[in-house]
């Protein structure tokens, strides 16, 4: 074992076992991974809240374009709510499969979580690319422009979640539920949530509201 | 259902090890926010597709307190959050994010409403009726 | 001005022969000036065979040290050149009189205060800030590296790429001729079609990435890899205001990001965020600009207070007066700086009753910052002061921030700032506060920490010839500044009708002139202390009689930094060892993990610069290429779980008997 009489000075070795100033065996910080993607969260969070507080401020600058009312569909944003919800409660159960430690399992629903993320990735282009095909686009007014962006940007993320996903798959599959794996299964698991607390706010701020007289 | 004990912080090349922050994950929980997150969403699509309330400002507030309520489910039920996850650092993280996205929202919206009102031209009726 | 076409255009957007300015005699010279002297440096490199070393000892180190005297390196290059910019700008202020027009067309002299402003500000005070955060901190709390040693390379080569796309804009192009915060309508695309406001967007994206992954870092690092027994209240000041620096970038960097996104949509898409008509709102950009940049100016100086506490407790002799309060004004200070926000604006129209509520909370957010003065002034009485040249930089930034900080408290009032806003005032106001507060910190810190770095003090007779060339120098060019402000004169005016206000712009010049010979003091002061390195040698580690943990290591510390992680029961840690009679293990040593090197980060970074230069001249393949690698590239990284291995006990051994050694021959 180390050298742990490296606590009192040459003078004092009468007096009892008193200060210990250095750790003698191996020191494992904690692993920070968690928190600091939690962090890294909280910054994205502001990142939506600037994009709200444009949406807030522009959303009723319709200039000589249509209103929310007029290009909201909503029966389809429900579909799509739908979607993103059972996608969040399909990621628990690869979390719960993983906590059993069954690679195949885990796979299994990360497989269905990112289906359904296609699905809602999907039908969101597909009202894009409506709207820009009716002449709606994202240029025609500060309204359109905040809503593009700020659908479009959470559509960004559950896009860039998606890949992520399927790139987890590949490593879980290669290597196994081994520590780095779970820990990366984890962030997902709160990146892919978030998003969907971020939707929350988007289909009540934009689509609901925006819906309303 | 029996609850799992999950190390999410796990150790480098320790498998085994239980590590200070174990989330206790059952199939039962995320159900439970399943059923509840949808309830919460169902109503203020119901409420607004059904034109249930007359006037918009109380659909507006009761739509806003789904949502809160829904974000909550979400962080218990979903993400696990705790005052004691991550020695506190977590919540406490979550707390001075959210106190900020309120004083940046709602900054904003008291300051451009009051730059628009201040600062947008009058148009020409108005000019003319000017004192 | 002629254009691409066809297959040309498509390879190379918008970007023409005439992009380099071979008809700017100035910038002619300079890009001379700059191939010469980088062909020199390249030579010399390639001469003494550096190139192995450069490459795997600095550009791959993941080591926070290596990194922490790399941004520093950074950030005082750029200071270079954020200082000529105001040389310029300063020789025409003072020639350019009636119907003198001077040497510097306004289409030139925007770019060049643009170019000052934003390189002062993101590309010296932001790395030389992150610089030293990341050279002591994990130091000072016991630790071997950051939370993620991988993620702070990334960040620092961002940080470097988006600075060189800025560099780039002298010779390739131009830059944003819109002020340092680019407000639309002037940087729609509208107004500024040209490539200036694109390098500027995009050289602060890819920065601001870097940054924001820093803010992460360090929290987490501060959070979880304390040494064992400092609880919070036990860390090191210069800690607790890294930890709060580090929560403002994450909480107001996404800000900026956002802004900015929403510009380049404007100019790139064709939106209508912030243009005149189809419902957009100028004055929204103002408002979220605004709600980053208050938080960012406390960014830099925290990190400057912190470095003043421990330069006065060090150089008294003395424990900090009030630790406790100065980690509650530090914390008050970082919620404050959320609410303060629009005193940048007053005049733009939102009413009295806005306009009062941030008048009061600008002038409340003031009181937590005179708490800390009077908190090193008491620690300074009946200390016994060494006026080293640190001790210096803090009496000078005690005095000079003070006035600075009276000046800001008089604009916050909006009625005066409704005279004041945008006047030469206003200039003097915030260099004040910077050169004061943060600059003056800066040049503590360095030279605090210079021997922990390179083993050797700087040498005190320059570092003092320096301090007073800058702080006489500060006085002349910004004094009379305050003065032409309230007789009227507006900021970045590149020219003047009235005679009479002539002299104090020569009088400011002068003032450049001796910051000049400050900084020239400076360089030969780092030119100096390598040749007399040996006299000036820290042979213990400890050349200040320091207090915290970073002194205890050697100078420059192991690669490890710690071979036994350190116990802490004390403020003070260090200082608390040696009274109570620490003994330096000697033997017992055990194989220590460590993070390997790794070239992804300075290859992501490239790309990501590549993408960016794509980006500003609208050369879509390009850009789409260099982006798919980045995003390929990244995921390729994360394949890579091989990324740590164990220093053996031996060579932990051998690197502590050398300083066995070392310390019993000097004691």
């Amino acid at each position: 074992m180390a050298d742990s009489t490296a606590t009192l000075g040459p003078g004092r070795a009468g007096e009892a076992q008193a200060v210990r100033f250095y750790d003698s065996g191996e020191h494992h910080p904690e692993n920070g991974t968690l928190l600091g993607f939690w962090i890294y969260l909280m910054s994205d969070s502001l990142v939506f809240a600037s994009l709200f507080a444009v949406y807030g401020v522009l959303g009723r600058n319709y200039a000589t374009g249509p209103s929310g009312a007029e290009i909201f569909q909503l029966p389809l944003v429900a579909v799509n709510t739908s979607l993103l919800l059972l996608s969040s409660i399909t990621y628990g159960f690869a979390v719960i499969a993983m906590a059993r430690k069954r690679v195949g399992g885990t796979l299994a629903w990360l497989a269905v979580t990112g289906l359904l993320g296609i699905g809602f990735v999907g039908i969101e282009l597909h009202e894009f690319a409506n709207l820009i095909r009716e002449g709606n686009g994202p240029q025609r007014s500060a309204f359109l422009s905040s809503f593009f962006t700020l659908v479009g940007t959470h559509g960004l993320h559950v896009s860039f979640g998606i890949v992520w996903l399927v790139t987890l798959m590949w490593q879980v599959a290669g290597r196994g539920l081994i520590a780095a794996n779970r820990r990366r299964l984890m962030c997902l698991s709160m990146f892919w949530h978030f998003l969907d607390v971020i939707w929350i706010g988007v289909f009540t701020f934009v689509y609901l509201m925006g819906t309303l007289p | 259902m029996s609850a799992l004990d999950v190390n999410p912080a796990g150790h480098h090349g320790d498998e085994e090890e239980l590590d200070h922050d174990t989330l206790h994950i059952t199939v039962g929980g995320y159900v439970t926010g399943f059923v509840l997150s949808v309830v919460l969403t169902a109503i203020p699509f119901w409420l607004v597709m059904g034109k249930v309330f007359a006037s918009s400002t109380v659909t507006t507030f009761v739509i806003l307190g789904f949502a809160i309520a829904q974000i909550y489910v979400h962080m218990v039920f979903f993400l696990h959050m705790t005052s004691k996850a991550e020695g506190g650092w977590t919540w406490m993280s979550l707390i001075f994010t959210i106190v900020l996205v309120v004083i940046a929202l709602s900054g904003s919206l008291w300051v451009m409403y009051h730059l628009k009102t201040n600062m947008t031209l009058p148009s020409p009726e108005e000019m003319r009726n000017m004192p | 001005m002629s254009e691409n076409t066809g297959f040309a255009k498509l390879i190379f957007g918008r970007l023409t022969w005439e992009a380099i300015p071979l008809h700017e005699p100035i910038l002619l010279a300079t890009f001379i000036a700059v191939a010469v002297g980088g062909a020199a440096v390249l030579g010399l490199i390639t001469y003494f065979r550096w190139w192995g070393t450069l490459w795997r000892d600095w550009v791959t180190s993941i080591d926070h040290k290596r990194l922490g005297i790399m941004y520093v390196v950074l950030g005082l290059v750029m200071l270079l050149r954020g200082f000529a910019d105001a040389v310029m700008m300063r020789a025409q202020q003072a020639i350019s009189f009636g119907d003198s027009m001077g040497y510097l067309p306004p289409h030139h002299y925007d770019q060049i205060f643009t170019a000052h402003g934003v390189i002062m500000i993101f590309f010296v005070a932001m790395p030389l800030v992150v610089g030293l955060m990341n050279f002591v901190v994990p130091l000072q709390i016991g630790a071997r590296d950051v939370a993620f040693p991988f993620l702070n390379n990334f960040s620092f080569w961002m940080t470097a790429s988006g600075a060189g796309l800025v560099m780039m804009s002298l010779f390739v192009g131009e830059f944003a001729r819109t002020g340092w915060l680019a407000y639309p309508p002037l940087s729609g695309i509208i107004a500024s079609p040209d490539v200036g406001v694109d390098y500027y967007i995009w050289g602060l994206q890819i920065a601001g990435v870097g940054t924001l992954l820093t803010g992460v870092n360090f929290i987490v690092t501060i959070v979880k890899m304390r040494a064992p027994g400092m609880d919070v209240m036990k860390m090191p000041i210069f800690t607790w205001t890294a930890l709060c620096t580090n929560v403002l970038i994450v909480a107001a960097f996404p800000v900026l990001t956002a802004v900015l996104a929403l510009l380049s949509l404007d100019r790139y898409v064709g939106t209508n965020f912030f243009t005149n008509d189809l419902g957009g709102n100028p004055m929204m950009y103002v408002n979220l600009i605004w709600i980053w940049g208050h938080p960012e100016v406390y960014i830099l100086v925290l990190p400057a207070f912190g470095v003043f506490s421990e330069v006065v407790s060090t150089y008294c002799g003395k424990r900090l007066f009030g630790y406790a309060s100065m980690v509650y004004a530090t914390v008050v200070i970082t919620i404050l700086s959320y609410l303060v926000w629009l005193h940048h604006f007053f005049t733009m129209g939102s009413g009295a009753s806005v306009n009062s509520f941030f008048g009061i909370t600008t002038m409340i957010i003031s009181i937590p910052t005179g708490a800390k003065i009077f908190n090193w002034l008491f620690t300074m009485y009946r200390g016994r002061i060494r006026y080293e040249p640190p001790m210096l930089w803090t009496i000078g930034f005690m005095v000079t921030f003070v006035i600075g900080g009276m000046t800001g408290v008089l604009t916050a009032v909006p009625p005066a700032d409704f005279v004041l806003h945008n006047s030469l005032f206003l200039v003097a106001h915030f260099h004040n506060v910077i050169i004061g507060g943060v600059l003056f910190g800066l040049m503590a810190g360095i030279t605090f920490w210079f021997p922990k770095a390179f083993g050797y003090r700087l040498d005190p007779f320059w570092g003092k010839c320096s301090f007073w060339f800058w702080l006489i120098g500060f006085y002349f060019a910004f004094m009379p500044l305050y003065a032409l402000g309230l007789m009227g004169v507006t900021r970045r005016l590149s020219h003047f009708d009235d005679r009479a206000l002539q002299i104090w712009f020569q009088v400011a010049a002068f003032g450049a002139f001796l910051i000049a010979l400050g900084i020239a003091c400076f360089l030969i002061q780092l030119v100096v202390s390598f040749m007399r390195r040996e006299q000036l040698r820290d042979t213990t580690g400890d050349p200040w009689n320091g207090r915290t943990l970073e002194w205890s290591t050697s100078s420059p510390p192991p690669a490890y930094n710690f071979a036994f992680t350190p116990i802490v029961h004390d403020s003070d840690a260090w200082w608390d060892m040696k009274l109570r009679g620490h003994a330096r293990p000697q033997s017992g040593f055990i194989p220590i993990h460590m993070p390997k090197n790794t070239p992804a980060g300075v290859i992501l970074a490239l790309l990501s610069a590549v993408c960016g230069f794509g980006l500003i001249w609208h050369m879509w393949p390009l850009a789409a290429g260099s982006f798919a690698l980045l995003v390929v590239g990244t995921i390729v990284h994360t394949f890579n779980y091989d990324r740590e291995y164990y220093l053996p006990a031996d060579e932990v051994l051998r690197v502590e008997d050398a300083r066995t050694r070392g310390l019993a021959a000097h004691g």
